[in-house]
């Protein structure tokens, strides 16, 4: 019997031509769009006078650009102009688009799901690296270039060199206080910024079994951060029970036909992987990263490691540029941090069950006078679901701003940055120089410890909250 | 696009290890619609002081450096967002060429469709070009793509592995999407074979 993993079953069934000596073409089976990484593309049809071949297969949405207060007017020029582009360009080639103004809006890769878009089996594109998070349905989602994002508009179809196998299994079961957040942290502080490059990792094992599928989508979101070139969980009940019934899931016949598909992904007993990396969940810890990209990363409980105790030449420059952009002087305690502002949000932690546990953290509570605390929905669906809750109560009463949905202060392109030298705690993704705003200071937790930061002052412990 | 053969061109040495793609180019810089004028803010953070004057020390500021077209640096170079305006800016700056040990993957695609070519050669390799570059500015370097050779005129010679067809498109030039579209046939049969439960449910 031929056993195959996850990915392998999805890309043989994906393989439009696979001519000798040639990357594949393999097809896609959904296209998220927004607005930052695909105006030139769609100018590009325009110049050759090609149309979308399947805008039924595409969605577009805004997320990058908007403002998450006074939305309704852009005042950024530029930024507007990008925003109208994207409505114009929607409606010239037939995309659906989930503008400002409807409450399906929301950040790319937290809408995808959430309306029922994403599922098992597929392969899906966006013109965005995080695209990774749709694999924690068992789906091969990947970011691609603007070029490619023409492509795939003009043809449907990905030109792909067959990617590399990864198996990530975390075993057994996660200690209490470690969340999703801290297993991909501590997963890339393992394995390194570059540990994937050229593979798609299939997370496994006991710990990412037991994981929502909001937890699920946090790993699979950060798989860009180790290099991969994708991250992908197996379906398995979670999966089925959180997409059935959403808006795009399919429906009656078709859900029973869809689901019995699924069933039959999950990598076979004894395939093989082109490299197995092994975690224990047990010593995982709540993780802060003190340095200037995801894998310079300690524990909570641990200090600001000293470059000096690296064995590479190159990795001591690098932690030393980091720490002096950071300022920060090794061997200090990470707990003795103090922070200015708490950013949470973005396409990693800002699904509903981020916020309900972010409030679980703060109810009641104050956020330190020294801090300025904002939350930022990853959806309107997500902002409504949660004022439902009364979770938008919870986070202003303790001082928080609850803002609108958007990507926000996870990049820097709309009014949400930070001010040079301005330090953050922040549940997003990516703590690269300048990536909140310019001389920004960034370090990544989980949304609980960014709420404990924020009342506290600077990073504690949540398993002494 | 523009073919790729031949380059000879003055080397700037980036000696850092995953140089991502935010560094490259800074968000607040890709709001533009078009393609092309973001050369001017390439290595923005590096380049510029905060008060908008050029960084001093930064090596694409120092006259020796002018007119470089070869850009040498660490190991997983193009990390993070996937943003093509980071080549865009490159190729607009002038860089035709980019030598690492390691790319990340998406930048690597990004590099081919816009005809600037990625070179990986082994670590000890790159860092001997970058002493190169940096002991004598205004060093030059050869890439011949045709026969995968990168030399200078004092003796430092390799040979670069590059995939046949990724080869055969930056020699000629070609369009990715104009060869798919003589697929329509097999793509056409693939999609009549699709299950129906894949097409999104009506709301």
């Amino acid at each position: 019997m031929n056993r195959q993993t996850l990915f392998e079953k999805i890309w043989d069934s994906h393989v439009v031509h696979e001519p000798r000596g040639k990357p594949a073409l393999i097809y896609v089976d959904l296209h998220l769009i927004h607005e930052v990484t695909s105006p030139q593309a769609f100018e590009g049809l325009r110049l050759s006078g090609r149309s979308v071949r399947r805008p039924d297969l595409t969605v577009a949405t805004v997320d990058h650009n908007v403002p998450t207060i006074d939305r309704w007017f852009i005042k950024d020029e530029i930024s507007r102009r990008q925003v109208e582009a994207l409505k114009q360009n929607a409606d010239d080639f037939g995309v659906r688009f989930y503008g400002i103004e409807s409450d399906r809006q929301g950040i790319v890769h937290v809408i995808g799901p959430e309306l029922g878009l994403t599922r098992p089996g597929t392969v899906i594109v966006c013109g965005d690296s995080h695209t990774s998070t749709h694999g924690a349905f068992g789906a091969f989602a990947l970011g691609i270039g603007t070029s490619e994002v023409e492509h795939v508009l003009a043809t449907q179809c990905l030109v792909q060199k067959r990617p590399k196998t990864m198996e990530v299994r975390v075993d057994g079961a996660l200690p209490r206080g470690v969340t999703a957040k801290d297993v991909i942290l501590g997963i890339i502080g393992s394995i390194g910024v570059d540990g994937a490059v050229g593979h798609v990792i299939e997370y496994t094992g006991e710990a990412i079994r037991t994981l929502s599928m909001e937890g699920r989508m946090t790993v699979c979101n950060m798989s860009i951060e180790a290099g991969a070139r994708a991250g992908m969980i197996a379906p398995d009940e979670t999966t089925i029970e959180y997409l059935e019934g959403r808006e795009f899931s399919p429906k009656g016949q078709e859900w029973e036909a869809a689901v019995a598909e699924w069933q039959r992904l999950p990598t076979d007993e004894g395939a093989r992987f082109d490299k197995t990396v092994v975690i224990s969940a047990s010593e995982l810890e709540p993780y802060v990263t003190w340095g200037t990209n995801p894998g310079m990363v300690v524990p909570v409980t641990g200090r600001v490691p000293d470059p000096k105790s690296l064995e590479s030449e190159s990795d001591r420059t690098a932690a030393e540029q980091a720490l002096r952009y950071m300022d920060l002087t090794p061997d200090i305690p990470i707990q003795d941090i103090a922070i200015d502002r708490v950013f949470i949000g973005s396409c990693t932690n800002a699904r509903i069950a981020d916020l309900r546990a972010a409030a679980g953290i703060v109810q009641g509570k104050q956020v330190a006078a020294t801090v300025q605390a904002m939350v930022v929905p990853g959806s309107t669906q997500v902002k409504i679901q949660a004022e439902e809750e009364g979770l938008d109560r919870v986070f202003t009463d303790a001082g928080f701003e609850w803002r609108e949905a958007g990507c926000s202060m996870c990049l820097g392109m709309n009014p949400d940055v930070l001010q040079p030298g301005e330090r953050c705690a922040s549940s997003s993704n990516r703590n690269f120089e300048g990536r909140q705003g310019k001389g920004g200071r960034t370090h990544l937790v989980s949304p609980q410890m960014a709420a404990a930061a924020a009342i506290a002052g600077h990073f504690v412990d949540i398993r002494d909250w | 696009m523009e073919p790729f053969k031949r380059l000879s061109g003055i080397v700037a040495p980036l000696p850092r290890v995953n140089v991502d793609t935010d560094q490259i180019i800074p968000a607040q810089f890709m709001k533009r619609i078009e393609r092309t004028g973001y050369g001017q803010f390439l290595f923005n953070s590096w380049r510029y002081l905060p008060d908008g004057s050029p960084n001093p020390d930064f090596v694409l500021n120092r006259a020796e450096y002018e007119g470089a077209s070869i850009l040498v640096s660490g190991r997983n170079f193009g990390s993070g967002s996937s943003r093509e305006h980071a080549v865009w800016a490159l190729h607009d700056y002038g860089i035709r060429c980019v030598i690492t040990p390691k790319f990340a993957d998406i930048f690597y695609n990004n590099c081919i469709q816009n005809g600037v070519l990625p070179v990986a050669l082994p670590e000890d390799r790159v860092q001997e070009l970058i002493e190169k570059a940096e002991r004598k500015p205004g060093y030059r370097l050869t890439v011949n793509l045709e026969n995968q050779t990168i030399y200078d005129s004092e003796g430092f010679e390799d040979a670069f592995e590059i995939e046949p067809f990724i080869r055969e498109r930056l020699l000629r030039g070609l369009d990715d999407i104009a060869m798919t579209l003589e697929e329509e046939d097999e793509i056409a049969a693939f999609e009549r074979k699709r299950p129906s439960w894949l097409e999104p449910a009506k709301s």
